[in-house]
C-alpha cells in the first residue's frame, strides 16, 4: 500500500514504512524527478511556471505562490495516498511562514481524504520512540490485513 | 501494462542514503556493499553510505547491508545524486549541505529507533503514553495574581 508520510522527507518514517513491506509517498521521490529531468526551461531546478498554476488546485489565488509551487510538488503525493503517517511537532520542521502554510494544507488536506491516518507525536525520550515504532508496526500490520483481505475479495 | 510499468519502475537510476546509528563504520559497511553488487555506484559519506543505480539493484545492495544489523541501519531515497553541484558542498564553499541539519536531527532518534524495532521483534505492543495536561484555568490565574500583586498591581481591574 502506498503511505504518505509527514514530515515529507522523514528518514524514520520512510524506513519503517519500506521495512514493515509498504512504499513510502516521501517528497525525495518528486524532487527527483523534478531535478533530474532534462529542461531547458528553468534550469536548475526545472520548476516551470505550470508548477504554481498545478497548485491553483489546492490553494486560490491569492496565496503566496511558494505555498502553491509547494502543494504542485506534494500534489502527486497526496493524490496516490492510500494511507498516511503524521508526526506532528518535529523540530526540524520549523520553517518560513510558506512552509508553515504549506505543512498545515498539508495536513488538513489528508486529514480530509478518506484514508486511514495514524497521527502521533515527534517522540521526545526512549520510551516515546519505541511507542513511535510499535505504534507504526502496529498501524501498517491493520494497512497489510486490509488490502489482503481486498484482494481475497476481489478475487471472489 | 502493468507488468510495463513495474519494469520501468525496476529500470529508473535512483539514488539512496544509507544511515547507520551508532557502532557500525561507514568504511565496513561501504565494505560489504562492494561484495554485493557491481551494478551500483556507491558513495561513502559521514552518515553512512549513498547507493546510486537503478532501483532493482540499489534495494538488492540495501536489502542486503541490512542482513549485517537489521536494527541499525536505514535508508531513504535521495532527491539528487550524489556530487550533484546544486547540493555537493565542493561546489558551494563548504559548510553542510542542504538538509543535513534534518538527517542530524533524526540521526539523534535512531539509537531509541533501534530499541524499538527489537521490541517490534520481541512481539510487543504500544502502551499508550499519558499525555501531559494544560495548565488549570483556576491556577493559571492564580499565578496571573500573584505576578501582578508583585508588582503592585491588582489584577481585577
Amino acid at each position: 500500500m502506498k503511505v504518505f508520510i509527514y514530515p515529507t522527507n522523514s528518514l524514520i518514517l520512510s524506513d519503517l514504512v519500506e521495512r514493515f513491506g509498504h512504499e513510502p509517498l516521501a517528497l525525495m521521490t518528486e524532487i527527483r524527478k523534478k531535478v533530474n529531468t532534462p529542461g531547458l526551461d528553468s534550469p536548475p531546478l526545472n520548476v516551470t511556471p505550470d508548477d504554481p498554476k498545478k497548485g491553483l488546485k489546492w490553494a486560490a489565488i491569492e496565496i503566496p505562490s511558494g505555498v502553491r509551487g509547494r502543494m504542485a510538488i506534494v500534489d502527486p503525493l497526496i493524490e496516490q495516498a492510500e494511507a498516511a503517517i503524521i508526526i506532528e511537532d518535529a523540530e526540524y520542521m520549523f520553517g518560513c511562514m510558506g512552509c508553515a502554510r504549506t505543512n498545515e494544507l498539508i495536513k488538513y488536506v489528508v486529514r480530509m481524504k478518506d484514508i486511514p491516518v495514524l497521527e502521533l507525536k515527534y517522540p521526545k525520550s526512549e520510551n516515546d520512540a519505541k511507542n513511535l515504532v510499535l505504534q507504526v508496526k502496529e498501524f501498517l500490520d491493520k494497512l497489510m490485513k486490509q488490502e489482503k483481505e481486498k484482494a481475497r475479495a476481489e478475487e471472489e | 501494462m502493468v507488468e510495463a510499468k513495474a519494469k520501468a519502475r525496476d529500470e529508473e537510476v535512483i539514488t539512496k542514503i544509507v544511515v547507520i546509528s551508532d557502532t557500525e563504520l561507514p568504511s565496513n559497511l561501504a565494505l560489504a556493499a562492494y561484495k554485493v553488487s557491481s551494478d551500483v555506484t556507491i558513495k561513502e559519506t559521514c552518515f553512512g553510505l549513498m547507493v546510486t543505480g537503478k532501483r532493482k539493484d540499489v534495494d538488492y545492495v540495501i536489502m542486503e547491508l541490512r542482513k549485517l544489523n537489521p536494527y541499525k541501519i536505514f535508508s531513504k531515497e535521495r532527491g539528487f545524486p550524489p556530487g550533484d553541484p546544486r547540493r555537493c558542498r565542493a561546489d558551494r564553499g563548504g559548510g553542510p549541505r542542504p538538509g543535513f541539519h534534518q538527517l542530524k536531527c533524526e540521526l539523534d532518534i535512531l539509537p531509541d529507533i533501534s530499541k524499538g524495532l527489537i521490541l517490534v521483534d520481541r512481539g510487543s505492543k504500544p502502551i499508550s503514553q499519558p499525555v501531559p495536561k494544560n495548565l488549570d484555568v483556576d491556577r493559571f490565574k492564580e499565578i496571573i495574581d500573584e505576578e501582578t500583586s508583585k508588582k503592585g498591581e491588582g489584577s481585577k481591574k
